[in-house]
């Protein structure tokens, strides 16, 4: 099959558009998650996105509607858990994530047990994608990555010292806030990509495969987003053309990739 | 003349116990103050107090005339924290961008990349000699190499009071003679006022104006000229140790 035969189909299309978009924003808050050692956090609110999908399913209303208030407000308690309560990171984001699943479970098997719905959420179908969700998926893309560019300077002082960023008058907890909004926003887009199981992978992945090429913060960047955007064009064609699970793909092409740029490394390729 | 940094009745605690008590004293413009006293006895936090990361108990402290919490003078304001050497060392930033973070942030799409910028960051490399490394990579750097790169970064705002806590730790003899060399400039050719944390009496003796002996409480505070006078710190310290720091001064 030729690329323009594979590109002719409108769910290629809208997988590709909507993917490449997400894949962007998932690259470079991932950085930004991996630097302040809160990696894990997509992984909890992906957690908490299965029991908000299996809500939103038993009340018929749609999952992206549900999830993203209720992931924005867990995401936040783990924020403020971490600040006021003084309880660790990964405890907080272990408390949340494991609330999350034992509600979805107990929401799941009151109507009627684990259907396909939730199981495609589970593991993602961007094949499926509509139209509608490509439009959204692009709108809150642009608007999580536009207020990342105008946080630029603020989100870099604090990425890299906190404390720094404090005596320098940079408003901290209100940062935290935004930060946590974004990433709320970002897990509930990546669930339809990638599905819930695998979202982490794609925050994680792109930022550890540009961790070992970047020659600088915004380099660092750059690397990531272009990382993403290959792991999701390859991992779809890989999927069509294979008849492979595409969430499935997209992860282990962005493993390949990692494990390219890490053998680069150690051969000092990259650096000299 | 408005005291560049203020403390009236200061008092702060770290769980229940006190850890600076009653501190009452001024900062004027273009004093170098030394800020010593052993371990424990609330250096650091009287600094991050001065810079708003531990809040008072009792009293208040003002840098400027502000307030930490209503602080509006950030930009004169230049800081070297003491753990500034325990950053992720696999951070993928350059010496350039590091120095940058000095900066004021800018709420726009471009950044800290205006031409003013550009200069500022430029002239804080050439001050401190690293601009041969400034697209190195941060943890690519030597202990001493990565203190400058901090030491330009408190420097490249050109702020009118410089707080350093404990600056020179990590710097070889030559590099320390350097900072001191340099701090000292700033202090007497563009009257920057300057707070140095150090446990080393015997050499800032030599550059400083100012003596505060911090143990939790204020045990002195003057010039070194009535520290050496002061028969009460020939006692405190004994007269050997008080002749070793009085010699380096004179």
């Amino acid at each position: 099959m030729d690329i323009l035969e594979f590109l002719s189909y409108g769910f290629i299309r809208r997988a590709m558009t909507a993917g490449s978009f997400i894949a962007v924003l998932c690259s470079v808050l991932g950085v930004l998650l991996v630097l302040r050692r809160l990696s894990l956090m997509g992984d909890g609110l992906a957690h908490v996105t299965f029991g908000s999908v299996a809500l939103g399913l038993a009340m018929k209303v749609y999952p992206l509607y549900v999830s993203i208030p209720v992931v924005m407000i867990s995401s936040v308690g783990i924020l403020k858990m971490i600040e006021r309560a003084g309880i660790y990171g990964d405890a907080a984001i272990g408390i949340v994530s494991s609330l999350g699943i034992a509600v979805g479970v107990v929401i799941a098997s009151a109507s009627g047990g684990l259907n396909v719905d939730i199981l495609s959420y589970l593991f993602g179908n961007i094949l499926s994608i509509g139209d509608a969700e490509v439009y959204i998926s692009m709108f809150l893309a642009a608007l999580v990555l536009l207020t990342i560019f105008f946080y630029f300077d603020e989100i870099f002082s604090m990425t890299f010292d906190e404390e720094f960023a404090k005596a320098s008058g940079i408003n901290v907890n209100r940062i935290n806030l935004i930060l946590a909004v974004l990433t709320s926003v970002t897990v509930v887009l990546t669930m339809r990509l990638v599905g819930i199981m695998l979202t982490s992978a794609l925050l994680i992945l792109p930022a550890v495969t540009a961790f070992q090429i970047g020659r600088g913060f915004k380099h660092t960047l750059f690397i990531a987003a272009a990382s993403g955007v290959t792991s999701v064009i390859t991992g779809i064609f890989v999927s069509f053309c294979l008849d492979l699970p595409a969430g499935a793909s997209i992860v282990l092409i962005n493993f390949a990739l990692f494990f390219a740029a890490f053998s680069l490394r150690r051969f000092n390729v990259f650096h000299g | 003349m408005q005291a560049v940094v203020s403390a009236q009745d200061f008092s702060c605690r770290h769980n229940s116990a006190e850890v600076l008590s009653d501190l009452s004293f001024e900062v004027g413009e273009g004093d170098y103050v030394a800020l010593v006293g052993p371990n424990g006895s609330g250096k650091t936090t009287l600094i991050k107090a001065m810079l708003g990361l531990i809040k008072a108990a009792k009293g208040c402290i003002r840098v400027f005339g502000y307030h930490p919490d209503e602080q509006e003078e950030w930009s004169k304001i230049g800081y070297l924290p003491q753990k500034h050497l325990s950053f992720n060392q696999g951070f993928p930033s350059t010496v350039r961008e590091i120095v940058g973070l000095g900066l004021p942030a800018k709420k726009t799409l471009s950044g800290r990349n205006r031409e003013a910028d550009i200069e500022a960051i430029d002239k804080a490399l050439e001050l401190t000699n690293i601009s041969d490394i400034s697209h190195k990579l941060i943890g690519d750097l030597s202990g001493g190499q990565q203190q400058r790169v901090f030491i330009a970064r408190a420097l490249v705002n050109e702020p009118k009071l410089l707080i350093l806590d404990e600056p020179t730790t990590a710097l070889d003899p030559e590099t320390r003679e350097n900072f001191f060399s340099l701090v000292n400039g700033l202090n007497k050719e563009k009257n920057v006022t300057v707070i140095f944390v150090t446990h080393d009496m015997g050499t800032i003796g030599k550059y400083a104006s100012k003596l505060l002996y911090l143990d939790k409480r204020i045990i002195f505070y003057g010039s070194f000229d009535e520290f050496c006078r002061s028969d009460s710190m020939a006692h405190f310290f004994g007269e050997s140790s008080q002749h070793i720091i009085c010699h380096k001064h004179n």
